[in-house]
């Protein structure tokens, strides 16, 4: 068995093992590379007829281009999507000018925690990566956070073989990483294989493109020529930039992702 | 390069005896590490007045950097010519053994790493015990800052002897015993010339000396049912092959129920698969109306996976609060899950030095490897951990927390005697 197949396999294993554990369950669909690969394999873990929403968490500042790949295949794979603003915070004035930690805390950490409030949530599917930031290189696939919403990096849970971390406190819930093995290569070279159709920030123009996605205010293009999926999987074979250096939230101090992240963020 | 094989690798040992540094160098030394990886690395080290630290590759915690230690197991990628490689790190203090554990539980290889001015220690000891109940197999030893003890070759015979006769008793055999200095290089990526008495491979060699594990595709046909979905008119039965190979139109047998049908079409979402081998997960209908739920598994008639309520394990307990004789506690098998207890204990063991605590016991301690009896209140199907793997470990649950993890001697002690 080659490799993306085995990951292919691992992680339909794994997005089942989280939908039979707590049914009320949704996933985080952001439209960019890693979590419309995650809905590709969901769309294959329940033969295209997925059971939960799909969860788009919309700050208000996505590229057009994110909002009209989000409409597009919404529709084409009906998809149940349900999208949520932290209207009260951005009435508020938030935003990245006014600092960052609190524009993501807010419209993306705070944001989440009232969806999951409002529609009772005990799973969570993310496709986060281990290879993305050595924060995330700590996680579990399955990942309890408390009612608080925080993550108790110092003490995670045992996680043998494919045995998880599935019963939880009532006010517990589970986030749930189908994806934290794969690399960023994995991840082109299975969007090659598998031709997902991909958002075209991704793909270089007048010698710039996104590595990495989220909101227009707070993500920069790198230099690349690389404009169709094959360039991209040769650029990133050489490449010694790293894959979230466009994203300005990882960097305004050493460990905000390790801030961000135990308050709850992605 | 193998593009399509990525071999899996945890690094263990006691505290202090380098883990972190040695991927660190592993990472520089091969180019794997990026520009920006390096300012960070350079920079979060200068803030604490170091010199660069190569353990901050993998320690990310702002409380690991400042302590210096790893509290959390983390995995990073990387490659050489020949093939790439996800790098398990598990911590090296008795604090965080689950962690440790956890890391090992995923790898296919281990490097034990010791260090050669300190010498065979308490965690050394223990994670060498706990690679053999894992069943790990392919074990290389590092040993590490010969730089401490001037590259002496008698130093380095010493610790090899002391931790080679201490493996024996394990039944490990390593395959390689390599002296190194993770913070200087030598014999990592490359061989320098400080231990020119060494012949053997430098570490990056002895990673592309081992070998991939392979699938169980050459085995019985085994897959336990996952979950059943409605698809349309059909009910399709999900899950992973735990071993072997489905063919459409095969003769299966569903356990527990001994309920015999074949397969009447093998699904994958728009593909028509007439095969799958283990390690696929995959969804099925059967010629029969059969009523199977998660648990029970698909199999074959005459190799089927013993029917048991009594079985022979070894347990390693990972939790504060002791077990005692008798409790009830929830066990976890591949997809199954039926209430057990232990008893009788037959012998309590001290991970570290692998001496008998105690016998017929009445506790399991934290850190405590038992040999046990396991009675489950409802019949289970499982193999020994050499047959099928996925079918021959287990962990335990108790308060919605894993407390242990075990592996099967014996499946069915009635048949297989004690």
């Amino acid at each position: 068995m080659d490799h993306l197949t085995y990951l292919e396999n691992q992680s339909i294993y794994v997005i089942r093992e989280g939908y039979h554990q707590f049914r009320n369950v949704a996933m985080l669909w952001s439209i960019g590379k890693d979590s419309t690969t995650l809905l590709w394999l969901v769309r294959k873990a329940f033969f295209g007829n997925i059971p939960f929403p799909c969860l788009h968490l919309d700050t208000g500042y996505k590229f057009q281009e994110i909002y009209e790949f989000r409409e597009k295949y919404a529709k084409e794979w009906n998809l149940n999507l349900k999208i949520h603003k932290n209207e009260a915070a951005i009435a508020r004035g938030v935003s990245p000018d006014t600092g960052k930690l609190e524009c993501c805390t807010e419209l993306k950490t705070n944001a989440l925690k009232d969806a999951i409030k409002d529609f009772n949530f005990r799973g969570l599917y993310l496709g986060i990566r281990r290879d993305e930031h050595g924060i995330r290189a700590k996680e579990r696939v399955f990942s309890p956070r408390d009612k608080q919403f925080e993550w108790n990096y110092k003490s995670q849970p045992p996680e043998l073989w494919d045995q998880y971390k599935t019963k939880t406190a009532a006010d517990e819930h589970i986030r749930i990483h189908p994806l934290l093995g794969w690399t960023e290569l994995d991840i082109w070279e299975y969007i090659r294989r598998e031709q997902i159709p991909i958002v075209s920030l991704y793909f270089a123009k007048n010698g710039k493109r996104y590595r990495s996605i989220g909101c227009e205010t707070c993500c920069n293009p790198v230099d690349s020529n690389a404009d169709t999926v094959d360039a991209i999987i040769e650029e990133l074979k050489t490449t010694t930039q790293t894959e979230r250096s466009g994203r300005a939230q990882d960097k305004e101090s050493a460990y905000m992702m390790q801030k961000l992240r135990s308050l709850g963020y992605m | 390069m193998n593009d399509t094989d990525v071999l899996h690798f945890v690094i263990v040992g006691h505290v202090d005896h380098g883990k972190s540094t040695l991927i660190g160098r592993l990472f520089y030394d091969t180019d794997c590490l990026p520009e920006e990886k390096l300012a960070e690395i350079k920079q979060a080290s200068e803030e604490l007045g170091r010199p660069i630290e190569f353990g901050f590759v993998m320690d990310h915690l702002r409380e690991e950097r400042d302590q210096g230690i790893t509290i959390d197991t983390s995995q990073a990628f990387f490659k050489t010519k020949k093939r790439k490689y996800v790098i398990i790190d598990a911590p090296g203090h008795v604090e965080f053994i689950k962690n440790m554990i956890t890391g090992a539980s995923q790898a296919e290889a281990a490097l034990l790493i010791v260090d050669a001015e300190e010498g065979v220690q308490q965690q050394t000891k223990r994670h060498a015990y706990i690679l053999s109940l894992l069943g790990l197999q392919q074990v290389a030893v590092v040993i590490n800052k010969m730089d401490l003890v001037s590259y002496n070759q008698n130093r380095y015979e010493q610790v090899k002897k002391e931790l080679g006769e201490f493996l024996g008793e394990l039944g490990i055999k390593p395959q390689y015993y390599i002296p190194i200095s993770a913070s200087l290089g030598d014999q990592v990526a490359k061989q320098g010339d400080a231990m020119t008495w060494y012949e053997g491979p430098t570490v990056l060699e002895c990673l592309d000396l081992l070998e991939k594990k392979q699938l169980p595709q050459h085995q019985p046909l085994v897959m336990p049912v996952q979950d059943v979905y409605k698809n349309g008119s059909k009910r399709v039965y999900v899950g992973r092959i735990a071993a072997g190979v489905m063919t459409e139109g095969m003769d299966v047998k569903l356990m527990p129920q001994e309920q015999e049908t074949s397969i009447k079409s093998i699904e994958k979402f728009l593909e028509d698969p007439k095969q799958a081998v283990a390690g696929e997960s995959i969804g099925i209908t059967t010629t029969d109306a059969i009523f199977a739920e998660r648990g029970h598994m698909i199999c074959i008639d005459g190799s089927e996976p013993s029917l048991t309520t009594q079985i022979k394990a070894n347990v390693f307990w990972m939790a504060r609060k002791p077990y005692t004789k008798g409790d009830r506690i929830l066990l976890q098998c591949a997809t199954q899950e039926v209430y057990a207890s232990l008893n009788p204990i037959a012998r309590r063991i001290d991970s570290a030095t692998l001496e008998t605590i105690g016998t017929d016991a009445t506790k399991l301690k934290n850190l405590e490897v038992g040999e046990v009896i396991i009675t489950t209140e409802k019949p289970v199907c499982v193999t020994a951990f050499n047959d099928v793997e996925e079918l021959g470990r287990f962990v335990l649950v108790r308060d919605n927390d894993v407390c242990a993890g075990g592996i099967i001697i014996v499946p069915n002690i009635d048949e297989g005697g004690v």
